[in-house]
């Protein structure tokens, strides 16, 4: 049933990007993509939901001709879960895109657009779905493809062709890595089929350079640090319902090939743990910090993108850990608030985005600088980023918090266990870690909700903002409800996760380890804070009933005219927290300081550079820089570069003829 | 019969030479029609080798649909782009016409050793099949490589995926018809993709020749 | 019965006592100074007539302003209801609730500071930009004595984790590095000298006080209330690592947040108030003592 049911979802998906691809006027086709989009995703949803809870594992072959002669895909646990995932951030993403592209003006048609995005929700699905190489690698590539043209859409602006550039190649040299990893697996294993690499899983060396090159390939797609270098130029490049889409979903799709990859490799070695760790860690710290130093509302978004993708790595890592020490309590702690902050990532940043691109489409910036007061031209979408802010915050009783008090737990359990003192040592750093990237992230999100949307408008613009209305605000709305009940009511929503978490922990993990004792307890103190609240609001109420209650101007210690633009700026707001953190970066300083009594001019503007993508630049511009001597062989006419096919194609022959 | 299709075969690699010799637009287009009405006819024959029999439905599609691309549509669509071009001969090619017919003669004569030298591992229903695919894919390539115009480029194209698709026919006993229906795809993709940039090329540069092309590169 | 006493007692001592360790800081400072000072019950006072006011609300501001209050409120007496103030533990202990105790004060942080920004005026800005400088530090130097204390005892709650603290015999010095590691962390979380100067009147030196510049009535009177009780909630976690034993009864509770309470007094008398990069370095330094006191205990006890 649910087969059947997620069968006719990808098919429906497709069609409509077929039809939407097919009609000529905008609205029509704007329409059509949408209603088969959001019905699609909401019965794929509905059937991998049902799945989770309680499905068999399948796998169906097809036949094919030589020299591929089978190709398989299959639903388990793991793609599942993902598969909820995808269906649901695109859902919403696909609701949003209807309202956003008709709000605004576009030249292109927009017919195309929606079958693109369309694709890259079936591309994502059949990544999951894929049980060989073959039709990995298809879909892999589908979804490239389709991302990037989704990228290019303002393909007009020279910066975001640069950008869909720079994801071109980023993405290629993931294939090529990916390629090398799948290479080293088939020639292990004999076959192109997953279930043969899980059946005969490499060792040794084989088995660690298969999984640094894994992380390599598969940690390019998701961002992590330093590999992350195009994510802040992509995302932002592209229109808001796609980054929601990409930074909701797609970038997760290198967490999953990495967790597929790892279910081929046998029992993982400490040092792999560690190694994830590690990378987690410095993936989110940077992250954060980078994060701090934007100014331009979507590239802090993809920065915080990749913070919580080191989050994430955090959890695989004591997942990792805990497989590794035989520890199931912690494996399964590890895992499971890993795929929970995948799900939770993908709601809430989905929400960031669509939020930011109603900002975007009223005031028509991106500059955090020039907003300002927009909570009250824009009420809803004002309230959704706050919840949205808290969420990835981390802050209770959202979702967010959740899924990073599993990895805690998962650290702390890993922590008092008899283990190897790197062990323990790391996972206990994991803790002040996520801390201080929290309490960072805190910062960064006070900062973006009290400058964007509090406080009095620094510019015209702002002050005529509206509010945006329709599927926009319907599919913000959705996102925050699932980002509060996730939250609220975490033990049922740690039912989807049980399963997949389990399936990676490997067998032997007990039912106590997911603490529904404890979730519980979370429940009952989210309802205690709410019932707190509405207390102390109503009592506030009565209490001010009968007394003057007064409007005045803000305290302003006595300047006659304060202006809105004395208020607090980002920059100013992200000085003291990146103050300790400057010497990790190179940080351009501009300063013109104040002078005399009466200053005219003062600016205060500070640029952070990444070491790690200067470093991956680098790199790649000197491994790049000998092999351009080959343009020597670029001369201009067409037929001398077919007289180079021809004249190998020969040579190959007679090679062949003659061995 | 298998000497009905050794002479169509062997018509094939006449065709071809033919095709190098010219230098007449028309005639290569219209010599290229007589190749596709040959490959129209081949996949009958190929099956009559073992006798007299009406041919199964598969058979008769394939050779309808390659008479049909091959010797009507493509070759219609070029003639038309001759008149709208209104090119007649093919401007100094590249290599002098006397050179041109050695050099295609020797790539026949390699076509034939290389086939004599790669035997394929089962039965083909005619000896002269292999060594007709590959002087076909050969000679395409030739015309591609040795010729200016790009009509007569696409005429190369044609030719060599003629090549190819002789050879599909050689293995179709061990491959299903998927790749006869994706060779015959392939070109008229590759048809209209030309025909394309035909039509920019002469657009922008208000002629055919491609040494205008060879501006694009840094 | 005697549940309902028990609760009758947490609930008294949660809510009952926090005012009064305001009061006994503010008197202690008196007496260092050579003043008598204000009674010890004025912080009640000052809130029982603050709920008597009206209110006066900026026309810049929105709900957010009027919520942070209230939010930070309610999380400090959610996080309060983690703590193991009886012999049972506490009413809702679970595991890994000392992530949720941390967090919660971070959530009421997050408030006041939207809250800060809310206003539009540069004096909260700033304020609300050096509380999250501040507290992104703290909250690195707390997590790790939080760490410190659940390797020490292989426990994960904080009302399991007290009660094995107090069954431990023998001293063990890394928790007493601990124990100044938290000292530090409650002078910033409850903005006291040396990190900030709740008696100043200079906006430019302020950072908790001028977050909350602009509130005034009854949610300045929630505001006070919420930073006694945070200070109650702060004092119980050192009392608890100093002489775990006392976490048993609600009188000694008591007993434990005064002394902390007349400690901190005694500090804030006889220290300045730190130049802002010395507080940075003040706090990653008690950050480091934490790590030390973390090292210490994972390298010493081991991982028997």
């Amino acid at each position: 049933m649910t087969v059947i049911t997620l069968a006719a979802a990808l098919a429906l998906l497709l069609a409509g990007a077929v039809g939407a691809a097919g009609i000529r006027s905008s609205p029509a086709a704007l329409r059509l993509g949408a209603v088969t989009g959001v019905v699609a995703c909401t019965l794929g949803l509905g059937a991998s939901a049902v799945w989770l809870l309680d499905g068999t594992e399948i796998t169906w072959r097809m036949a094919w001709s030589p020299p591929i002669n089978e190709l398989s895909i299959g639903i388990d646990a793991l793609s599942a879960f993902f598969l909820l995932c995808i269906f649901g951030v695109g859902g919403l993403a696909m609701l949003y895109a209807a309202g956003y592209f008709a709000a605004g003006e576009h030249e292109r048609a927009l017919g195309p657009a929606i079958a693109w995005l369309q694709i890259l929700i079936t591309a994502m699905a059949v990544v999951v779905l894929a049980r060989d190489v073959i039709v990995f690698l298809v879909a892999w590539e589908a979804m490239f493809l389709s991302s990037y043209f989704l990228v290019t859409f303002e393909a007009h602006d020279e910066r975001v062709r640069a950008a869909g550039f720079t994801y071109l190649v980023a993405s290629h040299i993931s294939v090529v890595l990916l390629f090398g990893l799948f290479g080293l697996l088939v020639r292990h294993a004999g076959g192109v089929q997953f279930a043969a690499f899980a059946a005969a899983p490499p060792v040794g060396p084989v088995a660690a350079v298969c999984f640094v090159v894994a992380l390599a390939g598969f940690g390019i797609k998701a961002g992590l640090w330093p590999l992350h270098g195009w994510l802040p130029e992509a995302h932002p490049a592209a229109p808001s319902p796609v980054s929601a889409l990409m930074s909701g979903v797609m970038i997760k799709m290198g967490i999953y090939g990495l967790l597929r990859t790892l279910t081929f490799l046998g029992p993982p070695p400490i040092a792999w743990g560690i190694a994830v760790l590690a990378l987690g860690g410095v993936s989110a710290l940077a992250g954060v910090l980078l994060a701090l130093a934007q100014h331009e509302l979507k590239r802090l978004l993809a920065y915080h993108s990749v913070e919580n993708i080191g989050i994430i790595a955090l959890g695989i890592g004591i997942g990792l850990l805990g497989k590794a020490t035989h520890a199931p309590a912690v494996a399964v702690a590890g895992f499971g608030g890993a795929l929970l902050h995948t799900l939770n990532h993908g709601l809430f940043k989905g929400l960031l985005f669509q939020a930011a691109g109603a900002v975007l489409h009223t005031t028509g910036s991106r500059d955090i600088d020039v907003q300002g007061g927009l909570l009250r031209r824009m009420p809803a979408t004002g309230a959704l980023f706050l919840i949205g802010a808290i969420a990835i915050s981390g802050l209770p009783p959202l979702n967010g918090f959740v899924s990073e008090w599993l990895i805690y737990v998962g650290a702390f359990r890993q922590a008092v266990l008899t283990a190897p003192r790197e062990v323990a040592t790391a996972a206990v750093m994991v803790v002040p870690l996520l801390a201080l990237v929290g309490g960072l992230a805190a910062a960064c999100f006070a900062k973006v909700v009290g400058v964007v949307f509090l406080g009095e408008p620094r510019s015209p613009q702002s002050a005529e903002a509206h509010e945006v209305a329709g599927p926009m605000r319907i599919s913000m709305v959705l996102g925050a409800a699932a980002c509060v009940v996730i939250g609220v009511a975490p033990l049922a929503a740690l039912q989807l996760v049980v399963g997949p978490a389990t399936f990676l922990a490997g067998a032997g993990a007990p039912p106590a380890a997911f603490a529904p004792a404890a979730l519980r307890t979370m429940s009952l103190i989210a309802l205690l804070l709410g019932a707190s609240i509405a207390v102390l609001i109503l009592g506030r109420r009565l209490l001010l009933r009968r007394r003057e209650v007064r409007a005045a101007i803000t305290w302003d210690c006595g300047y006659v005219t304060p202006t809105p633009r004395m208020q607090y700026t980002a920059a100013s707001f992200a000085e003291p927290v990146l103050d300790p953190f400057l010497p990790l970066f190179h940080a351009c300083t501009h300063r013109t300081p104040v002078e005399g009594l009466f200053p005219r001019r003062a600016a205060y503007n500070v640029h952070l550079e990444d070491p790690g993508e200067a470093a991956v630049r680098w790199t790649l511009a000197t491994a790049i820089a000998p092999l351009t001597r080959v343009r020597a062989l670029q001369r201009g006419p067409v037929q001398l570069y077919l007289l180079y096919v021809l004249v190998t194609l020969l040579l190959l022959l007679v090679w062949q003829v003659r061995t | 019969m298998s000497s009905v299709a050794d002479f169509l075969l062997s018509a094939l690699i006449v065709v071809g030479l033919y095709m190098v010799a010219t230098s007449r637009l028309a005639a290569c287009v219209r010599a290229s029609a007589v190749q596709g009405i040959i490959l129209g006819a081949l996949p009958l024959t190929l099956e009559w080798t073992s006798g007299f029999h009406p041919p199964s439905v598969h058979v008769a599609l394939l050779a309808l649909g390659a008479f049909g691309i091959k010797a009507v549509v493509i070759p219609r669509l070029l003639l038309r782009s001759i008149r709208e071009a209104g090119v007649r001969r093919e401007v100094e090619p590249m290599t002098s016409l006397h050179v041109s017919i050695l050099g295609a003669a020797l790539l026949v004569a390699l076509a034939f050793w290389l086939a004599s030298t790669m035997a394929l591992p089962f039965p083909v229903a005619s000896r002269l099949l292999v060594p007709a695919a590959m002087a076909n894919v050969l000679l395409g390539f030739f015309l591609v490589v040795a010729r200016r115009q790009a009509i007569t480029q696409v005429v190369g194209y044609l030719v060599l995926e003629n090549g190819v698709f002789v050879f599909g026919l050689g293995l179709a006993a061990q491959q299903p018809i998927v790749v006869e229906l994706s060779v015959l795809l392939d070109v008229l993709v590759g048809v209209f993709v030309m025909g394309i940039a035909i039509n920019h090329i002469s657009q922008t540069f208000d002629h055919m020749d491609t040494r205008a092309l060879a501006s694009l590169r840094e | 019965m005697k549940l309902a006493i028990d609760t009758a007692a947490y609930a008294s001592l949660l809510l009952g006592l926090p005012p009064l360790l305001l009061g006994i800081i503010a008197r202690v400072k008196a007496f260092v100074g050579g003043r008598s000072g204000p009674p010890l019950l004025q912080p009640y006072r000052d809130v029982l007539r603050l709920l008597r006011k009206g209110a006066v609300y900026s026309r810049t501001t929105t709900w957010v302003f009027r919520a942070a209050p209230v939010v930070a409120l309610a999380a400090t007496l959610a996080a309060g209801c983690l703590l193991p103030l009886r012999a049972g533990g506490a009413p809702l202990a679970f595991e890994g609730d000392l992530v949720l105790f941390a967090y919660l004060l971070g959530l009421g942080r997050f408030l006041t500071m939207c809250a800060a920004l809310d206003t539009g005026s540069s004096f909260e800005g700033m304020g609300a930009s050096r509380e999250a400088a501040f507290s992104a530090l703290a909250e690195a130097a707390l997590f790790l004595v939080l760490v410190t204390l659940v390797v020490a005892t292989r426990q994960l709650s904080l009302s399991t984790i007290f009660t094995a603290l107090a069954g431990a015999s023998g001293a063990n010095p890394a928790l007493w590095l601990a124990a100044a590691a938290l000292a530090a962390v409650l002078l910033a979380e409850n903005a006291r000298i040396p990190i900030d100067d709740p008696a100043t009147h200079l906006e430019l030196t302020m950072i908790h006080e001028v977050m909350v510049l602009d509130h005034c009535g009854p949610d300045l009177a929630l505001i006070e209330y919420a930073g006694a009780l945070k200070l109650f909630v702060t004092s119980v976690l050192v009392v608890g690592v100093v002489s775990p034993a006392a976490l048993g009864h609600p009188v000694a509770v008591a007993i434990g947040t005064m002394v902390v309470a007349v400690a901190t007094g005694l500090v804030e008398s006889t220290m300045a108030r730190l130049r802002l990069p010395r507080v940075k370095q003040f706090l990653i330094g008690s950050t480091a003592l934490a790590a030390v006191a973390l090292a210490a205990e994972l390298l010493v006890r081991g991982p028997a």
